[in-house]
């Protein structure tokens, strides 16, 4: 780790205008930072402490339907919250789902919205990697990529974006809020990570200097709590990243579909949503056709980037269908032990 | 330029004059303050051999920046037992073998604490193994590790079934 200027933020402004010297980074629980610095693979020169921050971390069910999770709420105070354990459940189960307890009790939700992909060649810190150094090429590209995209990759970058919680956050159309010296601004979450293109170095739509202050949830959000799950395929039962996971919500009415939800991790640089997929099951019955047929269409336009992660097409069809059956059956009433597991799923 | 932080660990009050930010909390307390304790697996949060408790929760000190957690309470493994009288998750480690060469050990003790406290597991043992899978340990203690979790849970917390 090279040395760096520590300065603690006292309020938004002050990290907002720290931050806009070049080389400088926002250090929240430091649970993907500190690793990264410690590894050499990001050098900031200048670490802004944003944890004092006064008014960040609150979770507020607010009036009007919407919930707003401060930036520094913690993952686990997220998960433990009883509202949003009731009212957003596969919200709650993506995140006891990720990392181990002490993680979750530390990693803010800011952070994990900005955590960098797990890509091997990225992380190593001297592999040709577009990401970190702009220009150097891709090492990833014909090499081992088991864990690579499948989906809204180019040629210049082909990594996965590692967050469970941004997945049914995309589901239910989540908002992040942004604040920078031009003021405040929101932005669906959908539309806050950037696929790689030509620049994989940027990676989200924030621009020098701003932070991201909180996450909203919309009120529609609300009316899928009865029918939605995360489910997560990984390489051990716990304490993995998704090798592909995936959110569905629904909700019934009379026995047919209503909406769908339908958003995947593990398959793109960002969560990954098919609005197509989500369209073919409105008005059917729950049925395992119906739940195919929107898993073809969700990897219609799936492309692996070699042999090595071929599988993942498949599996995610799989994991949607499960998902989707799970979903209709019911929200379990506690979430079960083994969180977003496919052992004791329905 | 050194950077002045205040500590409370484990249970006393510390004024540390810190002169490198870079140090992290798990570097702090073996190497400046000769608590050996909690350990140095990964240093990269993939192992658990370093929780302590801060604030009352359970974290990996590994990936925490000392000059970050300037006012906090740090709790770790030789603050545990009230003098000879050893905590009760120690005392069920011992009585269940939950350990073999004993290096993940003061991290398991340090992350049982902290589920029990949580409230989350009771003794449902499908729920402590999940609870507890940030403790990884190689020599496979995990059926004595069990044991004393959930003995030492039901000690500690009569509830039934946490939520
Ligand atoms: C061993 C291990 C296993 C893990 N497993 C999983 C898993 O299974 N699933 C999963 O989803 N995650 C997993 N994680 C990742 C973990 O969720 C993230 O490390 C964590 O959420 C990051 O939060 P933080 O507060 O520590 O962020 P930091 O490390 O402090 O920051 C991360 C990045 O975000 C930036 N940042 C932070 N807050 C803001 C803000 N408010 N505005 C703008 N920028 C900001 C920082 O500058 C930095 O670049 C794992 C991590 C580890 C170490
Ligand atoms: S896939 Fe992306 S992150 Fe990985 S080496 Fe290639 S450019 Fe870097
Ligand atoms: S040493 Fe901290 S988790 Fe391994
Ligand atoms: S007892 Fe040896 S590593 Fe756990």
């Amino acid at each position: 780790m090279i040395l760096f200027d520590y300065s603690r933020a006292s309020s938004v402004a002050d990290a907002i205008a720290a931050a806009r010297q070049p080389g400088s980074a926002f250090l929240a629980a430091g649970t993907n930072l500190v690793d990264l610095m410690k590894g050499g693979v990001t050098n900031p020169e200048r670490v802004i402490d944003i944890t004092r921050l006064p008014g960040l971390s609150g979770i507020e069910a607010r009036a009007d339907g919407s919930l707003r999770i401060g930036a520094l709420a913690r993952n686990s105070d997220v998960a433990d919250d009883p509202h949003v354990a009731r009212t957003y459940p596969m919200v709650a189960e993506a995140l006891l789902a990720g990392a181990s307890a002490q993680l979750r009790n530390a990693a803010t939700v800011g952070g994990n919205l900005m955590q960098r992909t797990r890509c091997q060649y990225f992380t190593d810190a001297v592999s040709p990697c577009n990401k970190r150094q702009p220009g150097s090429g891709c090492a990833a590209l014909g090499h081992a990529t088991r864990i690579h995209a499948v989906q809204g990759w180019s040629e210049h970058c082909i990594a996965t974006h590692p967050s469970d919680f941004c997945v049914p956050l995309a589901a239910l159309d989540a908002s992040v809020e942004i604040e920078g010296q031009g003021g405040k601004r929101s932005v669906k979450l959908t539309e806050f990570h950037l696929l790689p293109g030509d620049h994989p170095e940027r990676e989200t739509v924030l621009e020098p200097g701003e932070l991201v202050t909180a996450l909203t949830l919309p009120a529609e959000a609300a009316q899928f709590a009865g029918n939605a799950r995360y489910l997560k395929v990984r390489d051990r039962t716990s304490y993995a990243f998704a090798v592909v996971s995936a959110a569905a919500a629904l909700t019934l009415d009379g026995g047919r579909i209503g909406q769908a939800r339908l958003a995947f991790g593990g398959l793109a640089l960002k969560p990954w949503r098919v609005p197509e997929a989500e369209g073919s099951l409105a008005g059917k019955a729950p049925s395992p056709e119906a739940f195919a047929e929107a898993a073809r269409i969700a990897l219609d336009s799936a492309k692996p980037t070699g042999e090595a992660n071929a599988f993942k097409v498949e599996l995610a069809r799989r994991v949607a269908v499960r998902a989707l059956t799970s979903a209709a059956a019911g929200t379990p009433a506690r979430i079960p032990a083994l969180p977003a597991s496919p052992f004791g799923l329905v | 330029m050194t950077i002045p932080i205040r500590l409370t660990l484990n249970g006393k009050p510390h004024a540390i004059d810190l002169d490198d930010p870079r140090i992290t909390l798990l570097d702090l307390l073996r190497e400046r303050l000769g608590l050996t304790g909690a350990k140095k697996g990964c240093d990269r949060g993939q192992c658990g051999a370093c929780t302590v408790l801060v604030d009352g929760r359970r974290i990996n000190a590994c990936l925490q920046l000392a000059v970050s957690l300037d006012g906090a309470e740090v709790l770790t493994i030789e603050g545990l037992s009230e003098g000879d009288a050893l905590h009760p998750v120690q005392a069920a480690f011992i009585a269940h073998d939950g350990f073999q060469c004993g290096f993940c050990t003061p991290g398991q003790i340090m992350s049982a604490v902290g589920l029990i406290r949580e409230g989350r597991a009771g003794t449902d043992p499908e729920r402590i193994r999940e609870g507890m899978s940030g403790n990884l340990c190689r020599c496979g203690a995990y059926a004595g590790i069990l044991e004393a979790v959930k003995d030492a849970s039901a000690r500690m917390e009569p509830r039934e079934d946490a939520a």
